[in-house]
């Protein structure tokens, strides 16, 4: 090396400072490649809020909306129904939906807002599949229990608050999304009461 | 741990001995100056587009019916998307600049000279196919300038005789430009130019490596083994690689010295160019043509179709010529002049400051009528325009035939054994 | 070696004399960051602009945003045709129709002012003259034989032009000639701002990273001087 005299000690400080404000440019120049992975404006605005109008469901009848690509059920429960779904509570894996498959405004017994209308996505929580829905002939599934949902893929059953049955495959209730009621007859999938 | 586990590595592939031998004891002249950091400043861009060019592939469409929409998209709905796009359009014209820059050094100092015509081949080869990629970079935002300077470049070919018109037919994979022709430029901008583009810079800097770079004086920094006493060879550590065959002086290693050098450099370069970025883009129309901002249109030319800016010099030699075959000869005819520069130059003295002053007129009077050409490119044909543009054709041929002419017996200073030091 | 850069550079403005002449523009001198301006513009163009000429590039939300409208007061002043929020801002009319009535399809404004010029649609938008041999009557100074009748006629007024090309004032109009260039500017501005939503952000950015590279030259400077001292 050269025999001029080295101080060390401020090249190690120099080295060690521009090393950490190289660095932060290394950060910075990462978050445009980082943040352009983010849903563009137009993900954004498909997976908008869609509205649906409720109040032309007739008792016992599903819908169907799509939500961000998804389905999501919208039915019309009868006060029957209502009425029998803490029956079967002892053949269900979560019947008090502890798992945080809800918004926590419908973490209550009917798993929704108003309890005549259930919203749920209509996405089996095993792998993915749409169940069906069984009006009436849900007996040839669970004994019992006149209404429920059934994934033709693997068999999982869910009941008429989308509260999965014991000894199936998927693991967890069907999944409520953030909706709201702007109106009497409107139903907003995918936003929250009070928020924009 | 870690040294075991180091050791292990570099018994099967020697990756710290690659180091050293090509940055940390690879022994690089002490005297370069400003001229010497375009190297390395056209690799940081070449990282750049490379970079960018793949995030930007992530969200453009290659289509006729969606690309010009799908840039729109990727400005506006894309999250920093705008950013991405900019540093990539600024980007390809940072490194036109850079390369012209690093070209020129090589001419002012004989760069290209025995013993470093392949590197200069190479290096050539790098810009041939930088042009190709500018190109057809340029078509993929289906802008109408995209599409009409496409269709004038790709005309070009319908030059060549007999084949001429199936050929460019063949190019464009249809009776216009359209989607088809879109779709093969941009399957060739992002991956076969790229991929060309990468081998040749690594064979670039790997000629360089095998060769020693030039200085600003031309000298020779490896002397013949044992002719230079032990206290004036240079005091640092080089690889063996070097030093079993030579003695080395003037030099230093290029880590860390020219690192942090060319960091400043860098810096420095950074700055300007977020400088264009972010508050010119467009940089004044040169970068980003305005006619480019309306979709391709076959049937509506823009007003004045000029070809971006570092095509210029290339364009106007072709446009002056007043026969299509020919024009196109005199284009092509000025980029294998380059190519041939290591044999046009008959001389044994590289740099310019120990050459002949003619040598220096000439390269000052090539850098002006290249400047002038590029300018030229992008006005206009008016009757003046075309006249300054032949004389300044005549200057950028003449700088070879005199190069030639002179380079034989020509009367130089003598070149000192050691650098200068400027 | 500067005497070579020098020759060089003594050459540059030599050339910027050739290139061409220019058509005279006013300039617009419109403010990007005045949000009541660009609202004011936004406003306009929906009233006046939209139905033959799209924004098929910007989003309905995202001008609300820009421009600090919320959704729900936008939807209720500026959306008239039942779409929703997140969508570009386009209208019904027919392409092929269009072409038949005004020799053209209208075209997409969305880029415009990045075509032209924001002095160019500022100039534009002033210059329409009474010209009784176009099928609208009207001819414009600055797009000869536009296709396009002069819609804010109302507004505006008319112009005469006279043998030597210069415009007359107008009269006739509902605005003021203050009223009416404000009323260009406006709108002017909003064509600039649709160009490129990002500008402003673009050049506030611009100062942070130009700001924290000064920093980095700093330490890589003293760094770079630091190591050099052992080259002699």
């Amino acid at each position: 090396m050269s025999n001029a005299p080295v101080n060390n000690g401020r090249r190690r400080f120099l080295t060690a400072a521009t090393s950490v404000v190289g660095g932060v440019g290394v950060v910075g120049v990462a978050v445009p490649f980082i943040g352009s992975w983010n849903p563009s404006a137009r993900a954004k605005a498909k997976g908008a809020p869609v509205e649906v109008n409720v109040g032309k469901i007739e008792p016992g009848q599903l819908v169907r909306a799509e939500w961000r690509g998804k389905p999501v059920y919208v039915v019309r429960r009868t006060d029957e129904t209502l009425a029998s779904l803490s029956v079967h509570d002892d053949q269900l894996k979560d019947p008090n939906s502890e798992v945080p498959q809800q918004p926590v405004y419908a973490t209550n017994e009917f798993r929704s807002i108003k309890p005549e209308f259930l919203v749920a996505l209509g996405v089996c929580t095993h792998l993915g599949c749409a169940p069906t829905h069984h009006k009436g002939d849900f007996e040839q599934h669970v004994a019992g229990v006149k209404n429920g949902f059934f994934c033709p893929c693997h068999g999982s059953k869910f009941d008429m608050a989308g509260r999965v049955f014991q000894s199936v495959p998927a693991p967890t209730n069907l999944m409520v999304p953030e909706h709201s009621f702007p109106t009497e007859d409107t139903l907003l999938i995918g936003v929250s009461e009070g928020e924009a | 741990m870690l040294n075991n586990l180091m050791a292990w590595i570099e018994q099967r592939l020697p990756l710290m001995d690659a180091m050293n031998k090509h940055a940390a004891q690879y022994p690089a002249p002490k005297n370069f100056n400003f001229w010497y950091v375009f190297g390395i400043l056209a690799s940081v861009v070449l990282v750049n587009q490379l970079l960018t060019g793949v995030w930007l592939t992530m969200n453009y469409e290659p289509s006729g019916e969606g690309a010009f929409a799908s840039v729109e998209y990727i400005m506006r709905d894309v999250d920093y998307g705008w950013l991405l796009r900019y540093m990539h359009s600024t980007g390809a014209s940072a490194f036109f600049i850079v390369v012209y820059m690093h070209m020129f050094r090589g001419m002012m100092y004989g760069s290209y000279q025995k013993p470093r015509e392949l590197l200069w081949l190479f290096g050539m080869l790098i810009f041939l196919v930088l042009m190709a990629e500018a190109f057809m970079g340029y078509l993929l935002p289906w802008g109408n300038m995209s599409y009409w300077g496409a269709q004038v470049i790709i005309s070009i070919f319908g030059a060549i005789p007999v084949i001429g018109d199936d050929l460019t037919l063949w190019i464009r994979g249809d009776y216009v430009i359209s989607g088809a022709t879109l779709n093969r430029f941009f399957a060739l901008h992002v991956i076969a130019l790229p991929l060309v583009l990468v081998v040749l810079v690594f064979l670039h800097i790997l000629a360089l490596h095998e060769v020693g770079s030039n200085n600003p004086d031309g000298t020779n920094i490896k002397k013949p083994k044992g002719s230079v006493p032990l206290e004036e060879q240079s005091k640092f550590t080089f690889h063996e690689q070097y030093t079993k065959k030579y003695d080395i002086v003037d030099a230093i290693p290029f880590h860390p010295y020219y690192t942090v050098k060319d960091l400043v450099a860098v810096v420095i370069f950074l700055i300007g160019f977020c400088w264009v970025m972010f508050f010119a883009p467009e940089g004044g129309g040169y970068f980003m043509e305005a006619p480019n901002f309306e979709p391709a249109n076959g049937l509506k030319t823009p007003e004045h179709i000029a070809p971006v800016w570092y095509f210029g010099p290339f364009y106007t030699i072709l446009r002056i010529i007043p026969d299509k075959l020919l024009g196109a000869v005199g284009m092509f005819g000025a980029i294998v002049a380059l190519f041939l520069l290591p044999w046009f130059d008959r001389g044994t003295v590289k740099s310019l400051r120990f050459r002949c002053t003619a040598h220096t007129v000439n390269l000052v009077q090539f850098a002006i009528c290249f400047i002038v050409l590029g300018a030229l490119g992008t006005l206009p044909a008016t009757p003046l325009n075309n006249m300054i543009g032949i004389v300044a054709s005549f200057g950028y041929f003449g700088f070879f035939v005199a190069l030639w002419v002179y380079s034989k017996n020509e009367k130089t200073k003598p070149v000192p054994e050691r650098v200068t030091g400027k | 070696m500067k005497k070579l850069i020098l020759a060089v550079l003594a050459v540059l403005p030599m050339l910027a004399v050739a290139s061409g002449p220019s058509l005279h523009l006013d300039k617009a001198n419109n403010d990007l960051s005045d949000k009541a301006s660009l609202k004011r513009g936004f406003e306009a163009y929906i009233n006046n602009c939209l139905a033959c000429h799209e924004l098929k590039y910007q989003r309905y939300n995202r001008t609300f945003a820009d421009l600090n409208i919320s959704d729900a007061d936008g939807l209720a002043n500026y959306m008239y045709t039942g779409e929703k929020v997140g969508d570009h801002i386009t209208n019904t009319m027919p392409g092929k129709e269009a072409a038949k009535w005004f020799g053209s399809t209208p075209p997409d404004l969305t880029l415009e002012a990045r075509f032209r010029s924001p002095d160019w649609i500022y100039t534009y938008l002033r210059s329409f003259y009474v010209d009784e041999a176009r099928p609208f009557g009207v001819n414009n100074k600055v797009f000869k034989d536009v296709g396009m009748p002069h819609v804010l006629q109302n507004l505006q007024g008319v112009r005469t032009m006279d043998e030597h090309g210069n415009l007359s004032e107008a009269t006739g109009g509902s605005m003021t000639a203050e009223e009416y260039d404000a009323f260009a500017r406006d709108l002017t501005n909003f064509l600039e701002y649709t160009g490129e939503p990002n500008k402003l952000e673009r050049e506030s950015m611009g100062y942070w990273v130009i700001g924290f590279l000064f920093i980095l030259l700093f330490f890589s400077y003293l760094l770079k001087k630091e190591y050099w001292r052992d080259v002699h």
